[in-house]
């Protein structure tokens, strides 16, 4: 299970990169999403790989906590994600405005030479 | 003195209550808005004050004021933490806002919709980015800060400021990126974000885990760094300030200083010299990092011909040299950067500021507006136009009183007598030649001697960039129109040049805060002491 969350990681971060690298403003967001997938992959990744463990404790209290799964990354990866999601959409609004205002779809307004 | 403590959390709610207040207001009540929006920054302004005072009166035991937000003991929730650092940049960004939303009121805060609401949204970032404890905190406020700067940035519209703000928006969307992936990395390897906690924890990382620690602090500090401008992290500065509206690029100024801010904190908390094997772990690259942006914005300065361009890389010498002072990490010298740090950020503001009011007379206001209201789609520049004649009162002798305050921000910036810019630069060369620990070390290193230079030099080419602009803005002959100031516009201008002369005026008084904040600073334990409750098991690794 780690190896396969590892590659799905690793492809996301590598194809965000490569589509934030690239010069049409569709490409940035599109790249910048998949970037933000594999952080919150990633943090979630941080609380360690655990299958079927709760992630709070039960009414009977803390028997035994490697019996659960860590909860703070799951709360961090939340937040994480509603601003990742903010930020994005603030940043398609000002793309369409790009769009608008140059009449290109190129990162610096205008097709470079 | 129980109550005091809720002041802590003050500079994050005023804020966020007022913007989200402002939010349920009509635009076409403007007035109503800018009133509100100024009672709430000045009362921000006095609990700064209050703040200042508490973190200077903390007795000699814990240096640090705790606040616990959920009453939560600390390393298990959210914790507020003061100190004299925190406090003096709660009150530096105070007083900063309140100087550029004056300035604001004169137009700029009808150039576009909730000009109030994001700007008081900013000062809530601000507030809890510098007075948070822990980590993922101090994520939530960042972003909140950037979210608001990013719709500042854009305001009044334009294509300029719409391209300019789409690369600031790419670039810290990935820099937010590499931040989380720095704070998990840190809460994976050591199981904490509390930033005291990790302070106790780190020394017992074991030895396995120590790469991957400090993999995670490096790519948390280049979002910082992204932040804080430094070479080669920085090119997007000049632009996106250059292109923001002049109280917007005032306000911006204390954004660089946000990622300076938490460098300094993080790298003397965390990798101190109690931290063991980590200790002065990126120090180097602080050192080396920020003398290549001082070189780098040295040229850059001497280059400029836009005079917004040399406000950009008037702020990225600041940068450089408050990062390679951060580098250099000794007590001496951080007090005299904490000092540098106001004095220049305050300069720098003034400078955005007063480069509008210059350059009004070149391209008259109107032209402005029309592009703002276009850009909107909203119909303003007829209710604009006539009331901007009766409101304001026009300043007499304008161009007189615009040419002083061109001098004074030279003399600040340029790091030259009588202002404070010189007894800044002067505290950080002095501390530099009494580094702890000289003697061992066989005199003064080579980087040291390398500092001192680029510092002087980055003086003697503001200088002359200063003079150069000066003089075809000032004394060319009188063909152009002598620019309309409003009182109200030229008031935080010098409000702020006078805290400049005061800081000389009272120097000992500021040398004094700033040197205590600097050795509390070197002494985690008393951050520590202040968070966590001794009593309880803490730091018993993972």
């Amino acid at each position: 299970m780690e190896l396969t969350l590892a590659i799905a990681i690793g492809v996301l971060a590598g194809s965000g990169v490569w589509l934030v690298l690239r010069p049409r403003t569709y490409q940035l967001v599109i790249g910048l999403s998949l970037l933000s997938y594999a952080v919150n992959l990633f943090i979630f990744s941080m609380g360690r790989l655990r299958v079927g463990a709760a992630p709070v404790l039960g009414a009977d209290g803390a028997a035994n906590p490697a019996d659960y799964a860590d909860p703070v990354p799951q709360a961090l990866v939340l937040t994480a994600i509603v601003i990742g999601f903010a930020t994005t959409a603030l940043l398609l609004v000002v793309l369409l405005v790009s769009r608008g205002l140059t009449g290109s779809d190129h990162v610096d307004g205008r097709e470079s030479r | 003195m129980e109550w005091e403590r809720h002041l802590l959390i003050a500079p994050v709610l005023l804020p966020l209550v007022t913007g989200a207040v402002l939010l349920l207001f009509d635009e076409l009540r403007h007035t109503l808005k800018a009133l509100v929006s100024l009672f709430s920054t000045i009362v921000l302004l006095i609990v700064a004050v209050a703040l200042l005072r508490m973190a200077a009166g903390a007795d000699g035991g814990s240096l640090s004021i705790s606040y616990a937000v959920a009453s939560w003991p600390a390393p298990f929730a959210i914790v507020l933490v003061l100190d004299r650092l925190s406090a003096l940049l709660v009150l530096t960004s105070s007083i900063l806002a309140l100087a550029a939303l004056v300035f604001a009121l004169a137009k700029w805060d009808r150039g576009g919709p909730h000009f109030h609401s994001l700007f008081q949204f900013l000062l809530m970032g601000l507030g809890g980015a510098f007075l948070t404890g822990d980590l993922f905190n101090l994520f939530v406020f960042f972003e909140v800060t950037l979210a608001a700067s990013y719709g500042l940035l854009l305001h009044g519209g334009g294509a300029f400021r719409v391209r300019s703000g789409l690369h600031y928006i790419a670039i810290n969307l990935a820099a937010s990126a590499l931040f989380l992936i720095g704070v998990s990395l840190i809460y994976g390897v050591t199981g904490t974000l509390n930033m005291a906690d990790l302070a106790v924890r780190i020394p017992q990382v074991p030895a396995d885990d120590r790469m991957l620690l400090q993999a995670g602090a490096g790519i948390l500090g280049v979002a910082f760094l992204v932040k804080a401008g430094m070479w080669p992290l920085g090119f997007w500065l000049p632009p996106a300030y250059m292109a923001a509206a002049a109280p917007v690029g005032a306000i911006f100024v204390i954004l660089t200083k946000v990622g300076i801010y938490v460098l300094l904190r993080l790298t003397l908390l965390l990798f101190s010299g109690f931290s063991g094997q980590l200790a002065g772990f990126g120090s180097t690259a602080l050192l080396y990092g920020g003398l290549a942006t001082l070189a780098f914005a040295t040229s850059g300065v001497l280059a400029s011909q836009a005079m917004g361009r040399l406000a950009g890389y008037s702020v990225l010498i600041s940068s450089g040299t408050l990062l390679a002072a951060a580098g250099v990490g000794d007590a001496t010298v951080v007090s005299g950067a904490l000092f540098y740090l106001v004095s220049s950020t305050f300069a720098c503001a003034a400078f955005f500021m007063l480069i509008e009011l210059v350059e009004r007379a070149r391209e008259p206001g109107a032209d402005l507006l029309a592009v703002t209201a276009e850009a909107f789609g909203e119909e303003r520049e007829e209710t604009e136009e006539p009331e901007d004649e009766e409101v304001g009162v026009v300043l007499p002798g304008a161009l007189a009183v615009l040419g002083v305050s061109f001098a004074c921000i030279a003399l600040l910036l340029a790091g030259l007598p009588p202002l404070s810019g010189f007894i800044a630069k002067f505290a950080i060369l002095k501390g530099l030649l009494s580094v702890e620990g000289l003697a061992e070390l066989g005199g003064v290193p080579a980087s040291t001697w390398l500092l001192m230079a680029l510092v002087i030099l980055s003086g003697l080419a503001t200088l002359v960039a200063m003079t150069r602009t000066g003089i075809r803005t000032f004394w060319a002959p009188l063909e152009e129109v002598v620019p309309r100031v409003l009182v109200m516009e030229m008031a935080p201008i010098l409000a702020l040049l006078a805290i400049c002369l005061a800081m000389v005026v009272g120097g000992g008084a500021v040398v004094s805060y700033t040197d205590a904040a600097a050795r509390s600073l070197h002494d985690p334990a008393s951050y520590v002491g202040g968070v966590l409750d001794t009593s309880l098991p803490v730091g018993d690794g993972r």
